[in-house]
């Protein structure tokens, strides 16, 4: 048995005809904090549902804390814990009746469930609130009570699914917080799905998921650091004249990304007084940017993420071509 | 081999060992989902009331009304005393069915997703819905016993504990029957629409509100093909046993189910309502393990 927490080969899910997750490969060592990263549809939910055991997977393997997912189901289940994208608990009982049902669930010892249950709760600031019916409580307490509950049971990983989706920044930023108190307190791996890129910086390592492929695996930093380029966008009224340009006069492939004429280059300030003396188009404004993990997606995919969600971007064209270069 | 290592860190968290599964986990799980059914039965008081109109519509209401008219047939017995085992089996099978809808409540709100990933036997969590169905039903069973006064049926231990027996098997029976088609149904619409469809006419043609004797043919077969009919039958003899009928009421009222020509006793007429709650809760069962 290894001590890896996720080992996954040739994982595939098919819906009909359409192929959701298309045969990922994908390791997650014990203790990691590792995020899932892609636009909506991706296939991040997918792949999820087959290491938690809720869907079969088509083909290939994945092992979750050393269990088989298909063969040693109950297992798997026994040893990790879950937070959905959705919410999964019982509003007509209180929050620590909800607890309490699931720590029978699971079967911890009883001896041990009053200590257990406080502590998840004090972490997530909901114990003084835990009589209370889960039907009265707003969507970001729903949420940390899901991620105690998630807890309870000290699983070896915990799958977040979009832990903050749908939250205000504040009660993101809180939850991002618990992870990290979380990652202090007890010897746990940590798989987290989102499609906020800004989260994705507080996983240790991150896999871009699109469309049913992992494109990128590495360390938030090592990813950005291999688009290298800084993210120019321009403000101009004529951008088929500007792309048109850009191509002429710098030899540099520019895209429309959020309304934006996008251009990656090194040493992005020095290129912007160049950019106004050559370039021949009127522009109504600049901006520069340092790689994100936004540019790491839209270099491997050609689009933005948000682009991605809306559909394909404003020219839908653009994101084909893009993906076949 | 421990599930869980922890290391010793400075807020050293409770050491939690999770057993692996087994029949102790499925027992577990049982209790689980019997104990949810009872405190959501209990802090729903409003389903507790509108649970009981509909068979005190039924047995006051149109009882009341259609006694006169009956009373040619009834051979001096009250139409609402006639009716009233069918009352019993009303209240039952309506909370039944009610507990079963919350199985498509479950998935709606996600509750269901809960379990479905919990380590322990799906078919035990059907069981633990199929006995918390029983029971509450049960219980509102035994609020429309209490009116038995009410309707010239005077009080008897043996009697309430027939009554109460019957009831727990033909709800276990109907939470079976709720979960086999819940398990599927995704919209709580589409499941309170089909039970519309499926279970009123089950209920009438069960016998729960008119005597077996005398039915046309086809109505007669449909009857005995009826699982409700082999409970609420019963249920009538447990009632009527403990009153005084003359002769010509009994062969009036209480004619009991015959195959071919063939009178079914009462023990195999109860068993068929296990041979169905077994038949259905396998199915619910199997279906469950799709979900």
């Amino acid at each position: 048995m290894s001590d890896r927490a996720v080992e996954v080969r040739g994982l595939v899910k098919r819906f009909g005809d359409v192929e959701a997750v298309r045969g990922i490969d994908l390791d997650v060592e014990a203790g990691e904090t590792f995020g899932f990263l892609g636009p909506n549809g991706a296939g991040k939910s997918t792949t999820i549902s087959m290491l938690c055991t809720l869907l079969r997977p088509d083909g290939g393997d994945a092992r979750v804390a050393g269990h088989d997912v298909v063969r040693e189901r109950d297992d798997v289940r026994r040893n990790i814990g879950l937070v959905f994208q959705d919410p999964t608990l019982d509003g007509y009982l209180t929050a620590e009746q909800n607890l309490r049902f699931h720590a029978e669930l699971y079967g911890v010892p009883k001896a041990i469930v009053p200590e257990r249950m406080r502590m998840v709760l004090e972490m997530v600031g909901l114990w003084e609130r835990r009589g209370s019916l889960v039907q009265t409580y707003s969507g970001g307490m729903k949420r940390r009570l899901e991620i105690a509950r998630g807890l309870l049971h000290a699983p070896r990983v915990l799958f977040l699914d979009e832990p903050t989706v749908g939250l205000d920044p504040q009660t993101r930023a809180s939850i991002w917080g618990y992870i990290e108190q979380l990652k202090e307190q007890e010897d746990i791996t940590i798989f987290v799905t989102t499609h906020y890129m800004d989260e994705a910086e507080h996983a240790d390592r991150i896999a871009i998921m699109d469309q049913g492929r992992i494109i990128a695996l590495d360390t938030p930093e090592a990813l950005k650091a291999s688009v290298g380029k800084d993210r120019v966008q321009l403000q101009v009224d004529d951008e088929a004249a500007a792309i048109a340009a850009l191509r002429e006069r710098f030899g540099l492939d520019a895209t429309i990304a959020e309304g934006h004429v996008t251009v990656a280059v090194a040493g992005g300030e020095a290129f912007v007084p160049r950019l106004f003396a050559e370039l021949g188009v009127p522009i109504r404004g600049v901006s520069v940017a340092r790689p994100s993990l936004d540019d790491v997606f839209m270099s491997y995919t050609g689009t933005t993420i948000r682009d991605a969600e809306a559909g394909g971007g404003p020219d839908p064209l653009m994101r084909i071509m893009a993906g076949r270069r | 081999m421990a599930a869980t290592e922890t290391r010793p860190a400075a807020a050293a968290p409770v050491q939690v060992v999770i057993p692996p599964a087994g029949w102790r986990a499925d027992l577990r799980g049982i209790k689980v989902v019997w104990q949810r059914e009872l405190i959501r039965f209990w802090r729903d008081r409003l389903r507790i009331v509108t649970s009981l109109l509909q068979p005190l519509i039924f047995l006051f209401v149109l009882g009341g009304g259609l006694a006169q008219i009956a009373s040619a047939g009834t051979e001096g017995v009250d139409l609402r005393t006639f009716m009233f085992p069918g009352a019993l089996a009303m209240a039952v099978f309506f909370t039944a069915m009610f507990s079963a809808a919350s199985v498509v409540w479950d998935r709606e709100y996600g509750f269901l997703r809960e379990m479905l990933v919990a380590p322990v036997r799906r078919g035990s969590i059907v069981l633990g819905k199929c006995i918390g169905g029983a029971t509450v039903a049960s219980f509102q069973g035994l609020l429309v016993m209490a009116l038995a006064p009410l309707v010239h049926v005077p009080y008897s231990a043996v009697m309430v504990l027939e009554v109460l027996a019957l009831q727990l098997l033909l709800a276990f029976m109907m939470t079976a029957f709720g979960v086999m088609f819940a398990v599927r149904v995704t919209q709580m619409q589409a499941f309170m629409a089909l039970m519309q469809m499926v279970v009123t006419p089950m209920l009438f043609i069960s016998g729960a509100l008119f005597p077996l004797s005398g039915l046309p043919r086809w109505l007669a077969v449909l009857n005995r093909l009826d699982p409700l009919t082999y409970a609420v039958n019963p249920l009538r003899e447990a009632v009527f046993s403990h009153l005084t009928l003359t002769p010509a009421a009994r062969a009036a009222l209480l004619p009991g189910i015959t195959w071919f020509g063939w009178q079914v006793p009462i023990a195999l007429q109860v068993g068929v309502v296990v041979a169905f709650a077994a038949a259905m809760l396998s199915v619910a069962i199997v279906q469950f393990r799709r979900a």
